[in-house]
């Protein structure tokens, strides 16, 4: 294509957008709302799953190896964890090693502990991960079955919620942003078919003189591309400088020592050039829509 | 140039418009095109240019088979074939230099290869004095010189007109038989559907009548021959 057709192009595009006046309000604003929802929706997710992620350190099963148990047993126990195969990985912590951490951790009140250091009270301990934290309670139900196994310890309630209400918000979330997806397509394809109709003898004379059928559509591709990518400006504009917002106040002042929501950049980036893609994938299927129904060359 | 073999066109509402037509227009002619209403002549010049497609039958433009040709080339098979209308099919917003010129630009020609071709054939149906007219400022017979020009800017092989004098009164179609007549001189073949019974008579040029969907009658300085 010449550089001009492409101009050409862009030019008329532009034209149907000035010339619909209120469809296009109504198709903009539709892609506007439906992507505000999408991106708001997508930083929720995203930082739900970095909330996870955090956590992952603490899905862990901690396993107390039976004090009976000798080194032969010790090392079959951590063979057959080793067998299970959600688990990722294992880690010993001898008995001496657990009490010196336990007694550091408490500072200077782990003086009055010291003397345990001749009658160790700890089990010998296998801190257990599974690949995908969602297995930990398999996992724990397998080990627990196995021989030399004193105790076993995870949190898993406090998980199997945090799952099931991430699952929640996103079978929502996709019900509203599919729902909303189709209006504006829909909208947009109304648009695009009040051009067609009203270019309908300048489309009857482009078929006439032979202009060709790619020709004929490109400027209703643009428009319609247009449409989408207008949609996102304000979103992506809103949603920028709320997070900015949002992050300045309190991204790192969670009051958990182990999660900061995830940093401006490069979530701002991320979510408005998906936003973008987004506005322009929806503006080109609505137009498609109505050329292939209206245009029929 | 124009072949058409046993071609037969039965619209989808059952109409049978044309049946058995085989008649050859030669490169540089000019053709009236003539026969009472509904005798098939709009449907038999719409085929020429894949408005429509028959039946059964070929036919063969500049030794092409539209019948094989792909939809794809149908655009390339337009660009040799210039069509005017009874009711000019002008842009109402664009002023007639830019409503000729719009037939070149939809086609990708050069912006120079425009100016200077749009002023040529507005010289040619004399009207290069009303170029940045609006077609509302015209008269009907101006209107239809802007669509003639329009027509022939891409100098095609063959000129198509059904009924451009349909809306005009005698004098006015007069005017443009006159700008015809210059095109086909210029070694445009002209094909024209008309029921103007005094210009096919005083121009004496071949006159194909058809009623029915059929040829009834095919003569090379022929006259109207219809009472109406
Ligand atoms: N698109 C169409 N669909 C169905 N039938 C049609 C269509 N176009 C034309 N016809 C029918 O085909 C027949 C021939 O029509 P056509 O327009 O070719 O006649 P014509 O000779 O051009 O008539 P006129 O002199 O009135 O313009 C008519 O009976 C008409 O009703
Ligand atoms: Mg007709």
């Amino acid at each position: 294509m010449k550089a001009r057709t492409v101009g050409r192009h862009i030019k008329e595009g532009g034209k149907n957008i000035v010339r619909n006046g209120w469809m296009t309000f109504a198709s903009v604003s539709a892609v506007t709302v439906m992507l505000l929802v999408v991106g708001a929706f997508l930083m929720v997710i995203l930082n739900v799953n970095h909330f996870a992620d955090s956590l992952e350190s603490d899905v862990e099963v901690r396993v107390f190896v039976d004090r009976e148990a000798e080194a032969p047993e010790q090392e079959e126990l951590e063979e057959s964890i080793g067998t299970i195969h959600q688990v990722e990985d294992v880690e010993f912590i001898p008995r001496d090693e657990g009490l010196e951490n336990f007694i550091e951790s408490l500072g200077e009140q782990g003086d009055y502990f010291e003397n345990l250091r001749d009658e160790n009270p700890l089990n010998d301990v296998f801190v257990v991960q599974a690949a995908d934290p969602q297995d930990t309670e398999l996992v724990a139900e397998e080990i627990d079955s196995l021989s030399y196994v004193d105790d076993i310890e995870y949190g898993s309630d406090i998980f199997e919620q945090l799952f099931a209400a991430t699952d929640f918000v996103r079978i929502v979330g996709l019900v509203l942003i599919v729902g909303l997806l189709f209006t504006a397509v829909f909208l947009i394809a109304n648009t695009i078919k009040l051009t067609i109709m009203a270019r309908k003898t300048e489309i009857q004379i482009m078929k006439l003189v032979g202009a060709t059928n790619s020709f004929i559509r490109w400027p209703f591709f643009i428009e319609g591309l247009l449409l989408g990518v207008f949609g996102a400006a304000i979103p992506i504009i809103l949603l920028t400088y709320g997070y900015q917002r949002f992050y300045d106040s309190i991204g790192t002042a969670t009051g958990l020592e182990f999660f900061n929501f995830l940093p401006a950049n490069p979530l701002i980036l991320q979510t408005s050039v998906l936003l973008l893609v987004i506005g322009a994938v929806v503006g080109v299927w609505g137009s498609l829509m109505s050329v292939r129904k209206f245009l029929r060359i | 140039m124009i072949e058409m073999k046993d071609v037969w066109k039965t619209y989808p509402n059952g109409v049978m418009a044309v049946n058995g037509l085989t008649v050859y227009i030669q490169k540089g002619e000019f053709v009236y095109v003539v026969g009472p209403s509904g005798a098939g002549k709009s449907t038999f010049i719409k085929m020429m240019y894949r408005e429509e497609r028959p039946t059964r039958g070929d036919i063969l433009i500049n030794s092409q088979n539209l019948r094989l040709m792909k939809e794809r080339h149908v655009p390339y098979l337009r660009r040799d074939i210039g069509v005017v209308f009874q009711d000019f099919k002008l842009l109402p917003s664009m002023t007639v230099f830019e409503n000729v010129a719009f037939a070149m630009e939809v086609i990708e020609a050069g912006r120079d290869d425009i100016r200077k071709r749009v002023m040529n054939v507005l010289d040619i149906v004399r009207l290069k004095n009303k170029a940045r007219f609006m077609p509302h400022e015209l008269s009907g017979g101006e209107q239809q010189r802007v669509a003639i020009a329009r027509a022939i800017v891409n100098s095609p092989a063959v000129l198509i007109a059904d009924e451009p004098t349909g809306n005009l009164d005698p004098d006015t179609s007069w005017e443009i038989m006159h700008i015809l007549e210059e095109i086909n001189e210029r070694g445009t073949t002209v094909v024209m559907a008309t029921h103007n019974r005094s210009i096919v008579n005083n121009m004496r040029k071949r006159v194909i009548a058809i009623e029915g969907g059929r040829i009834s009658r095919d003569e090379v300085r022929g006259a109207y021959g219809y009472e109406s």
